[in-house]
């Protein structure tokens, strides 16, 4: 998998759990979640847990604790699906 | 003395009709929401027929962004929350702005078990070891509280947000609670109702318990008999009835729309003594409730027109009509006109109360009564206290001021409101 497509498939996750006044277009490569993108921090688990669907990957307590920002995510699927 | 407190909102979503127009059209023309559930026979129950709203996923698509959709199993808050957002936008309220709360008002919506589905799927998940993959909303899809605090949320509640729980009493417990806060200055404006969720998971412990019609299977329209002298059990139903509740100073402040007033009412309970039990009611604690509703609102029972009955087609019809006749000293053809909704719609259980409720109003205010469905049949007990005149077949246009509702529930609970045109 390119990281092209894993980075489109990863927006096409976080897309769901924008607010409403952020637009998918506002993703970027070092947005953070919490902070730059207004995601309620509840819905971080759920981001999680699509990933792990999405990659076919299994994610670890301390994997869910560095995932901050977009670049993080990209960096645990790239280890996970080495 | 205290506020005077009207209805100025109504939101419904019941197995006869999902909306106010539709709702009021199905329970004019006695359109029945009992089918049979496939999904039931399957299951191997003995009842296969029930109530549950049926809701269109663009229905559902007003009411809930894309992301509270993903997941949702808890169909008691999706009942509660379309049927409230209705009933706050029917009182022509605003939604609260971004950042401030609307201190004045508030919400008692009631449930009796929510989010059963959800729970079931998380139960599945833990009992594999797998309590990482619930996802964040398991707790708030399955804590009671779930749809008042879904409803609060959405409208921006500042005032008490809660849930009641008192089984098959829950609705009219709401608004009596709602009542209360308004007519003692604490708030402005309540939002009151209660939900049910639907399916095998709520209804299950019913048929189990041998209380549910098993004989008509092939045509659930006949299942549910209030009154009848062939009825066999209650039809399990499901969904949610909800009612804005407002001072009469703050309704005439902002020019609303009155459907009718909240006399009073009471809530009490049997303790289980005296012929009460779990599931049995104690006779006189629901002739003192509906005497001490009467005295409360300042009405004397020679005043009520119109009773809207618990009435659930189970043994038990024919003592509560003994009950009202006792407390109302009026029988024969002196009895009011009474009715039983649950022919239409079946027990809606948690929301019974307010869906009832929300016809209760509808018919105050179009001075209509609803027919009964399904008992041509009166039951002989019930001829003998009161004429079979005071239970119409069809609905029809009739003026009259003073309509009494009572609900009953497992526990020995009772609650009984009264109302009034304005």
């Amino acid at each position: 998998m390119d990281e092209h497509t894993k980075y489109d498939k990863l927006k096409n996750i976080i897309k769901t759990y924008l607010p409403e006044d952020v637009s998918v277009n506002d993703i970027e490569m070092n947005s953070h979640f919490i902070n730059g993108l207004n995601i309620n921090s509840a819905n971080l688990v759920d981001i999680v847990l699509d990933v792990e669907d999405e990659f076919d990957i299994m994610l670890e307590n301390e994997d869910m604790d560095k995932m901050q920002t977009v670049e993080d995510a990209i960096q645990i699927i790239n280890t996970k699906l080495a | 003395m205290g506020s005077r407190v009207v209805v100025t909102g109504l939101g419904v979503c019941a197995p006869n009709g999902v909306g106010l127009n539709s709702f009021y059209e199905s329970m004019q023309m006695g359109v029945s929401g009992i089918r049979h559930f496939p999904e039931l026979e399957e299951l191997n129950f003995g009842c296969q027929v029930a109530g549950a709203p049926q809701i269109s996923q663009e229905q559902l698509h007003s009411y809930f962004t894309s992301l509270e959709q993903r997941g949702l199993k808890a169909t008691g808050i999706i009942y509660g929350v379309m049927a409230g957002l209705d009933a706050w936008k029917d009182a022509a309220l605003p939604l609260a702005a971004e950042n401030t709360p609307d201190w004045d008002s508030g919400i008692v919506f009631g449930s009796g078990t929510l989010g059963v589905a959800k729970f079931n799927e998380a139960m599945n998940l833990v009992d594999v070891g797998n309590v990482r993959r619930l996802g964040s909303t398991t707790v708030i899809q399955t804590m009671a509280s779930g749809v008042s605090a879904y409803l609060g949320g959405k409208i921006g509640c500042g005032n008490q947000v809660t849930t009641n729980s008192s089984a098959c009493t829950t609705g009219t417990e709401a608004l009596l609670m709602g009542y209360d806060r308004i007519k003692n200055g604490q708030a402005e404006r309540m939002l009151v109702g209660s939900c049910s969720d639907s399916g095998p998971y709520v209804w299950g412990g019913f048929d189990a318990m041998r209380i549910l019609p098993r004989n008509f299977n092939d045509r659930p329209e006949s299942a549910s008999r209030p009154m009848s002298a062939s009825a066999q059990g209650f039809v399990p139903g499901s969904g949610a009835g909800a009612l804005v509740l407002e001072s009469l100073d703050s309704a005439k402040a902002r020019g609303a729309n009155i459907y009718a007033e909240v006399l009073g009412g009471n809530i009490n309970s049997g303790g289980q003594r005296g012929g009460g039990t779990m599931t049995a009611p104690n006779s006189e604690s629901v002739q003192r409730c509906i005497l001490s509703a009467l005295e409360n609102s300042k009405v004397q029972a020679s005043e009520v027109d119109v009773v809207n009955g618990h009435l659930t087609a189970t043994s038990k019809d024919a003592l509560e009509i003994e009950n009202w006749s006792r407390a109302l000293k009026r029988k024969g053809g002196n009895f009011p006109l009474i009715n039983s909704f649950k022919g239409h719609f079946g027990h809606c259980l948690s929301a019974a109360g307010s869906i009832e409720l929300v016809a209760c109003v509808l018919q105050l205010k179009e001075q209509m009564v609803f027919g009964n469905l399904n008992c041509e049949d009166l039951h002989p007990e019930i001829d003998k206290i009161i004429s079979s005149d005071c239970v119409p077949h069809k609905s029809m246009k009739t003026d009259f001021q003073v309509l009494a509702k009572a609900s009953f529930g497992f526990g020995d609970v009772n609650a009984c409101a009264i109302f009034r045109t304005y």
